[in-house]
């Protein structure tokens, strides 16, 4: 049985905080989950697609996160309990549909998750999506610990219902990969299946019905206003006229820093969970007693703006501060050291910084970035691209995915991305206001997310760029999930449907279209060298299984390769794939057998055909 | 009860996170207040997987520069590295078995003396356990063992709240059947390394 599934309340289990998410909603009853994964959220969808395989829940993973909430939202309006779950710029891609939702509302609870990401471990930005909830009028929880986490779904579906509106669950990094100690409770009832009521007048928004539905949201967020004044999540501890007002992670940081600044008695902390509507009147309750206050939140300055706003309401004078010069930056994510120092400068407390270590004497150490894994078909579509593009001017649009690393010397394959399926999009405009050779990458499930779009504009307007399709057949990056091009059937798994990416292409008009094989280079080479010389829209869809997702389903790889006397040293290999299967020892190139996967790619560009398969010398 | 904080810096593909994870088992079943948060974004693509773990009274997971009580390097030029997270006071137990990163082998960049960095690492800290955990992690019957091994030797330095007895038994729980032996072999053989002071 899924661990996740364990149904002895008060057992205390070690869970990362995405398990607790997942538990808190199946302690909730939820029934129908959707995603479109995305670090840091991926965890919590994963939990659902095991537990979906021995129980009757429903889970799927959407092609889009716009996708993933409009199946969600029909769920929710069919009386299922449903959850969401996306990363923070997904929702960007799902707040066409979360803004008029919000008008809709819904009849059973839908929570969407939405993981943010301070620091951009994994991101290509960190947008604070607390905003969403203030534009789109929806409540915000947040929670500051992997325990409160799971107990908070529980709360934000009752939420959900009460208000009949989604209700956004907002996360960061920091608490979806820790890890602590969750005391399990009881399980509810799923409830599978509901019915769907008409009620064309509520449901259809056209204006006359927006126009109602627009009051009526309002008058929502009256309500919530109601539920986070005396919502537990809002709550004070301490006592003291110095007052801190925080947040999610940020609350453990200040309750460290407060006992080790030795300041308990002059301290009095207000942890805002229930972030959108504000709690007006606690706030300025809170405020009024305090000399100053600081606002200790990770990204922008939202709830400084706020009660700043509240103090001027209510005529106070106290100095409020929370962004600023030697106080927090709206940058990256705090740290315990950073926020003991900030509250210590801002209280004016003595404190001694620990002392760090002098380093003035360390050499330099390599860098070690992520780099494409051993035997990855992309390594070798980028260098056959690289080879049939020579002597050309080119821009390289690329997107989201592994491949995006192929921007990384000495493949250098990578000019431009913003977002999901922006390299079709940009290679449009590349094309037409430069009169350079513009080759794009994106990646199969990429494609899926919002690559076809953009594919369908270059038809019709008719642009010229090559799109390079790199169909590893997996969503590699946040860890192997299917996406609507993978063989389900495969892996043993039932009803699923599979969509050709060929046929795609295909049928929205691409006039030239053809499969490559990347471990085959030099009629890949040939391949996308006509492609490159067609003028108009071409595609190239570059096939192999993602090395790393072959190695985890056991299938056969090749023999690894070394490297034989003939070798010359011209170093072709390293320099220009710079794949981590090789190395240097006694400045001649190697290859570790235990990394290669046999792909044969670097015997292929070897001039002296000096690589050669391990089995020809034994 | 007082606060320990544990750092363990990895590349990705050496069971640091099992590791943590069984640390965070023993302690929970020692009833020993825990939590740990790790980043592990790019792991799988040969990147650096951090993980901190806090014992006792405090609410943080992660661990700022300068407070580490305790850091465990699997491998050592990404212990090297992780010195800032150092102070004065650290014990530092660290692999001397290199994992070169790529940007060596293309020249664009020196993988330091083994030799200096230790000498390095022991002048800034309160004491360094160094000594090759892959050659006793084969000893134990499987290379993958390297994480139990350092395992045992930051459990022999008692920096931590944990006893042996409670890590082995966490060691049993988490791990495959076909592994638990070579596991506890490989946890002995870095619990005696330690302990002879390497």
């Amino acid at each position: 049985m899924h661990k996740l599934l364990t149904d002895q309340p008060g057992k205390k289990l070690f869970l990362l905080g995405n398990e607790a998410i997942a538990r808190g909603a199946i302690e909730a009853g939820v029934a129908f989950t959707t995603t479109y994964p995305g670090t840091p959220s991926s965890e919590i969808s994963l939990n659902f697609f095991q537990i979906m395989q021995e129980t009757d829940l429903y889970f799927e993973y959407s092609t889009n996160e716009k996708v993933a909430l409009e199946v969600a939202s029909a769920a929710a309006n069919s009386e299922v309990r449903t959850m969401c779950i996306m990363k923070h710029v997904g929702m960007n891609v799902a707040a066409d549909a979360l803004m008029t939702l919000a008008y809709v509302g819904v009849k059973s609870g839908l929570v969407i998750v939405s993981s943010d990401d301070p620091y951009m471990f994994s991101s290509q930005n960190e947008q604070d999506n607390r905003y969403y909830g203030k534009l789109s009028g929806l409540p915000v929880l947040e929670p500051s610990s992997v325990a409160e986490a799971k107990d908070m779904v529980a709360y934000a579906f009752d939420l959900s219902e009460k208000l009949q509106e989604p209700v956004i669950f907002r996360t960061t990094t920091r608490l979806n990969h820790s890890t602590a100690p969750v005391i399990l409770g009881e399980i509810k009832q799923r409830i599978i299946k509901g019915d769907f009521t008409k009620d064309p007048f509520n449901y259809v928004t056209v204006p006359a019905v927006s126009r109602k539905l627009h009051v009526k949201l309002l008058e929502n967020i009256e309500k919530a206003v109601k539920i986070s004044e005396s919502s537990k999540y809002n709550f004070t501890v301490g006592s003291g006229t110095w007052g801190i007002i925080c947040n999610g992670v940020s609350y453990n940081y200040v309750l460290d820093a407060v006992k080790d600044l030795n300041i308990e008695d002059k301290v009095k902390i207000l942890r805002i969970g229930f972030s959108h509507p504000m709690p007006e009147a606690v706030i300025k309750s809170f405020l009024k007693p305090c000399q100053k206050v600081l606002i200790v939140e990770e990204g922008e300055p939202y709830m400084e703006e706020a009660v700043k706003a509240f103090a001027q309401e209510e005529g106070l004078a106290l100095t409020i501060k929370g962004k600023g010069e030697r106080l927090f930056s709206r940058l990256y994510e705090f740290d315990p050291g950073l926020v003991r120092q900030c509250l210590a400068i801002y209280l004016g407390v003595p404190y001694s910084p620990p002392v760090l270590p002098d380093l003035s004497d360390v050499p330099e150490i390599p860098q070690r970035p992520p780099n494409l894994c051993a035997g990855c078909s992309h390594r070798a579509t980028f260098y056959a691209v690289k080879k049939a593009g020579e002597g050309m001017e080119t821009i390289c649009p690329t997107d989201i995915g592994c491949y995006t690393l192929g921007f990384l010397p000495p493949l250098s394959m990578g000019d431009f991305v913003i977002c999901m399926g922006s390299s079709v999009g940009t290679a449009c405009g590349f094309s037409r206001a430069t009169d350079k050779k513009v080759i794009a990458f994106i990646g199969d499930s990429t494609f899926f997310h919002s690559g076809i779009p953009g594919l369908i504009n270059a038809v019709f307007n008719r642009h010229n760029f090559t799109l390079i399709i790199l169909d590893n057949g997996t969503t590699a990056m946040t860890g192997h999930q299917p996406h609507p091009g993978v063989n389900m059937e495969k892996l043993n798994y039932d009803g699923y449907g599979q969509v050709s990416i060929e046929a795609v292409v295909k049928a929205v008009g691409v006039p030239h279209v053809t499969v490559i094989r990347p471990y085959r280079i030099k009629k890949s080479i040939t391949a996308i060298k006509d492609a490159l010389n067609y003028e108009g829209v071409s595609v190239i869809i570059s096939r192999e299984t993602c090395s790393l997702y072959a190695k985890g389903l056991k299938m056969a790889r090749g023999k690894p390769f070394f490297v034989s006397e003939k070798c010359k040293n011209h170093r072709d290999c390293i320099n220009g794939l710079a794949c981590p299967a090789f190395f240097i020892e006694d400045e001649r190139v190697k290859i570790d057998p235990a990394v290669c996967m046999g792909c044969s790619v670097c015997a292929q560009i070897c001039p002296e055909n000096a690589i050669v398969p391990l089995k020809e010398i034994t | 009860m007082k606060t320990t904080r544990l750092i363990i810096v990895a590349v990705g593909g050496q069971g640091n996170l099992l590791a943590s994870r069984i640390i965070g088992e023993a302690a929970l079943h020692s009833n020993i207040p825990a939590r740990m948060s790790e980043i592990h974004g790019m792991a799988q693509r040969g990147g650096v997987v951090e993980s901190a773990i806090v014992f006792g009274d405090a609410e943080s997971t992660i661990i700022s520069d300068g407070e580490a009580d305790v850091c465990v390097g699997f491998e050592p030029s990404e212990t090297l590295r992780a010195l800032k997270r150092c102070n004065s006071k650290t014990v530092v137990i660290t692999n001397l078995a290199p994992l070169p990163p790529f940007t060596v082998a293309i020249g664009r960049g020196v993988y330091p003396d083994l030799n200096k960095l230790q000498d390095l690492i022991r002048a800034k800290t309160a004491r360094l356990i160094a000594f090759d955990a892959v050659v006793l992690a084969k000893k134990a019957g499987n290379i993958m063992a390297v994480n139990m091994v350092l395992l045992g030797s930051l459990i022999q330095t008692a920096t931590l709240p944990l006893s042996p007895e409670s890590v082995k038994e966490a060691i049993r729980k988490r791990t495959k059947t076909a592994f638990i032996e070579i596991n506890l072999k490989a946890f002995e053989l870095g619990f005696s390394a330690a302990k002879n002071g390497s």
